[in-house]
């Protein structure tokens, strides 16, 4: 056995005649972790769903053990030994572990007739839950797992089809950070026991932390190939966008004249949800909100716009308490929110850019005793708000959102936003999936807003945003407020050991 | 709303032959049922020429009417993505209701010179009364509107039997309302003026107010409209109440043509109503739909089941091939949803 597992050599793949790949080529060492990334539209997908089997190539040459492979099918690249873990799980909600971990080849009683063996199927889902470390029983539904145990039945059940080699696409972007961290030790175990592993993620810290070897991708082509000892963050970043990203952060202006609070929440609790949040938000500042999935931050942001209700204390805006709570009054004093859920919650994928930037503005862009619109003047101040977020479009009343990348798209959640010119945005994971430039030209935007004296609440997931972006930290856990933290003492560790105590 | 330089070339990215071209726009385009309508009465000619006579067309001209005003209805609660079943028993009700009011014999204001106009106004109250049940029932209490409308339905179909004592009709209706079914003036029937009113309010409405906007919105996504400060709950019951609105003026201009209160009136239209929102590129998917279209849906629908009869085929069998036909429109919906999803 040669020590390369996989060897991808000159590897080509055109959509529409559009070159997406090209001479892409790579080795992956037995029981070792590579690391992927690039930005988006890059072709990181593209290569791994060649390899997973979902897509043909065009032309080169794909070596698993040294013998050259074209799946046609998932069917196929698992039968070969390779598993793919979506960035979206493919499990069904609505079964149980074992049944979704043996899903298409249970074990029957008799070969000839279709009776499951229930007691042979307990067995065999515990063993690849043991694999995982997953203490769960397998007869639970996987709707009642959180989303970091639902990725570690996918794990389980790529293992218990014999996996050699497992791609991982952005297996955190729902995970907390402590599900995380679970997630890489088992990678780590795979690693050892000589599983090799294919690593997608935008998050280049996990990616130094965790890789072996890192492979760049920039317009389809490999533009690195080295080991991790090699590469820096600021290196991948440079080699990613083909430029020099002097900082990830932009500067912004420090904001003079005395703090003003736009938000003060005194006391808000909701059973179950959040216990006694007390804050204020100042004009002119950004103030991060750090924690776990499941520690109060979206549900505080979601109580905060109106969207659910609290059972105790206050919320202010300026000097008048929010009464009564909807997103329409939360609006109608300023306020706006970005929710985490970009597709689900934000946008209007089927309708085009302008329909979705004015879509919070109507009533104020209306006329008359029947809210009349319009439409050349609608359209007038959606190209307005495209062209400040500098989406890229060709035409902004033709173009569904669907069609947009990922950056775009959230773009033109915060164009929608930025024409009501909101005091007080409420941002809730602002450039979770998008690349490293998309996220460059979100922090321009949130500064310009913090300049002009707006309020930021920023809630993320990445330490490093937090502490590139905020001028104050605020921690969640358990539905209540652990700390405050001022940017001269803001530190990594002591941040996230704040998150992750429990 | 969607590129349509995507669809215009093929899956393998090369540039069509411009008939090619012209089929596919015409495929995604408004006027792909118009063309239809067009090339069923071109095929049907030769075997039934009295199908393009005058009074054939005039027929057919007038048969489209409240139709079209109930499929209206129809298309705004599927513009939400939600459904209305209800509104043949909304008819139903409102006829048998306003025929009690004023027939002369024995009606609550018979003889009485504002007995039309009551009766008309029972007729909208009980459109919107129904409406508003189905609308609180699905936006508020949450419950799919597929069961919500089957039920009523179900309670004010049986409900208008009962009121008129086992379904017996209501006659001798006063003659100013009877005036509204095929009275006119100056050669224009007042339903074609009533019928052209309404479609032109409700394109206004769609296009150029907030609430179709807000409609179309709540029907795409309504999680992301509650979030940019649209009232979904209340845009839903209008919705529902719009439609009950739009089912009781149709009753109104059917029951004047029946000249009678009767319990079955517009028992066999839903199935046209809703075929004719469908064919006419109503989305079932919600936040999709024309007025436009829904003229096309209705006059294709009312052409095919002309033509039918003119060639003199019985009843069922005319309602089987119409059930072929709005099927092959649903069918052809989705597809032209998958199609356009994968752009």
């Amino acid at each position: 056995m040669s020590e390369v597992l996989l060897k991808v050599q000159n590897l080509c793949k055109s959509f529409f005649n559009v070159r997406v790949l090209r001479d892409v080529g790579f080795e992956l060492r037995r029981g070792a972790v590579l690391g992927l990334v690039g930005e988006n539209g890059s072709g990181k997908s593209t290569t791994m769903n060649i390899i997973g089997g979902v897509l043909a190539k065009d032309e080169g040459l794909i070596e698993l053990d040294g013998r050259s492979i074209a799946p046609t099918n998932s069917r196929d690249a698992q039968a070969l030994g390779i598993a793919f873990i979506h960035q979206e799980l493919s499990l069904f909600p609505n079964l149980s572990v074992e049944e979704n971990l043996f899903l298409d080849h249970f074990p029957r009683l008799t070969s000839a007739l279709p009776f499951i063996d229930r007691r042979k199927l307990r067995e065999l889902a515990r063993k690849a839950l043991e694999l995982v470390d997953l203490k769960v029983a397998p007869q639970t539904p996987v709707l009642r797992l959180p989303p970091g145990e639902r990725q570690l039945v996918e794990i389980a059940k790529a293992l218990s089809r014999q996996a050699r080699l497992i791609i991982f696409d952005e297996p955190t972007t729902s995970l907390t950070a402590r599900e995380a961290e679970r997630l890489f030790e088992i990678i780590r175990r795979l690693r050892a026991q000589g599983i090799s592993v294919i690593y997608i993620s935008h998050i280049l810290g996990d990616v130094m932390r965790l890789c072996d070897d890192i492979v760049v991708l920039r317009d389809g082509q490999v533009v690195a190939s080295e080991p991790r000892v090699n590469f820096t963050i600021e290196r991948l970043v440079t080699l990613m966008v083909g430029r020099t990203i002097d900082q990830l952060f932009p500067e912004r202006a420090p904001v003079s004249g005395p703090r003003r609070a736009a938000l003060t929440v005194r006391g808000v609790s909701q059973p179950g949800v959040v216990k006694d949040i007390s804050f204020d938000l100042n004009l002119g500042e950004v103030l991060g909100v750090s924690g776990l999935m499941g520690s109060g931050r979206s549900e505080l942001a979601r109580i905060l716009f109106g969207l659910d209700p609290y059972s105790d204390g206050e919320i202010c805006v300026g000097d008048t308490r929010l009464v009564p709570l909807s997103p329409r009054s939360a609006m109608d004093r300023g306020m706006a929110f970005l929710t985490e859920n970009r597709r689900g919650e934000g946008l209007m994928m089927e309708a085009s850019i302008a329909d979705n930037i004015v879509l919070p503005s109507l009533i104020e862009q209306s006329h008359g005793f029947a809210h009349f619109l319009r439409p050349a003047q609608l359209s007038g101040v959606a190209r307005g708000v495209a062209a400040r977020v500098q989406v890229n479009a060709k035409t902004i009343d033709r173009t569904a959102v669907r069609m947009l990348s990922g950056g775009n798209q959230q773009k033109v959640v915060i164009g929608k936003w930025l024409l009501r010119a909101p005091s007080i945005f409420i941002l809730d994971e602002p450039t979770r999936g998008i690349d490293v430039g998309a996220k460059y030209e979100v922090y321009k935007i949130i500064n310009e807003m913090v300049e002009g004296g707006a309020a930021i609440l920023l809630i993320s997931s990445e330490i490093e945003e937090l502490i590139g972006m905020a001028d104050r930290i605020m921690v969640m856990g358990r539905g209540e407020v652990r700390s405050f933290c001022e940017r001269a003492n803001f530190d990594r560790e002591t941040l996230l050991s704040a998150a992750l105590w429990d | 709303m969607t590129e349509v330089g995507n669809v215009l070339t093929n899956s393998s990215g090369e540039t069509l032959s411009r008939p090619a071209q012209a089929l596919r726009w015409l495929f995604f385009s408004d006027y792909l049922v118009l063309a239809l309508t067009f090339v069923y009465v071109g095929a049907l000619w030769p075997f039934v020429p009295e199908i393009v006579s005058l009074s054939n067309l005039v027929d057919i001209f007038l048969q489209v009417l409240p139709l079209f005003i109930a499929a209206l209805g129809v298309m705004i609660v599927l513009m939400v993505a939600q459904i209305d079943l209800s509104a043949t028993s909304i008819m139903a009700m409102g006829c048998v209701v306003g025929a009690s009011i004023m027939t002369s014999e024995g009606g609550y204001l018979a003889g009485s010179p504002i007995a039309a106009a009551a009766a008309i106004g029972a007729f909208i109250a009980i459109g919107l009364l129904i409406g508003l049940l189905n609308g609180v029932c699905t936006a508020v209490f949450e419950m799919p509107s597929f069961l919500v409308t089957l039920t009523t339905m179900m309670f004010f179909s049986g409900s208008a039997v009962w009121y008129t004592d086992s379904g017996s009709s209501i006659g001798s209706l006063p003659s100013a309302f009877l005036a509204l079914g095929y009275g006119g003036i100056g050669g224009l029937p007042y339903a074609a003026i009533i019928t052209v009113a309404l479609a032109v309010a409700v394109h206004v409405g769609l296009t150029r107010t907030v609430f179709g906007r807000w409609l179309q919105a709540v029907g795409l996504n309504p999680s992301a409209a509650a979030i940019s400060g649209v009232p979904v709950r209340r845009v839903v019951i209008g919705a529902f109440m719009f439609s009950g609105l739009l089912s009781s003026l149709a009753a109104i201009i059917y029951t004047a043509r029946l000249e009678a209160g009767t319990p079955i009136l517009g028992q066999r239209i839903l199935l046209d109503m809703i075929g004719a929102a469908v064919i006419g590129g109503v989305s079932l998917f919600g936040g999709k739909g024309k007025v436009i279209g829904v003229l096309f849906g209705v006059l294709f629908l009312s052409v095919v089941d002309n033509g039918l009869q003119l060639l003199g085929l019985s009843l069922s069998s005319v309602y089987a091939i119409k059930g072929g036909v709005i099927l092959f429109a649903a069918v052809t919906d989705a597809v032209r949803h998958n199609l356009m999803a994968r752009g």
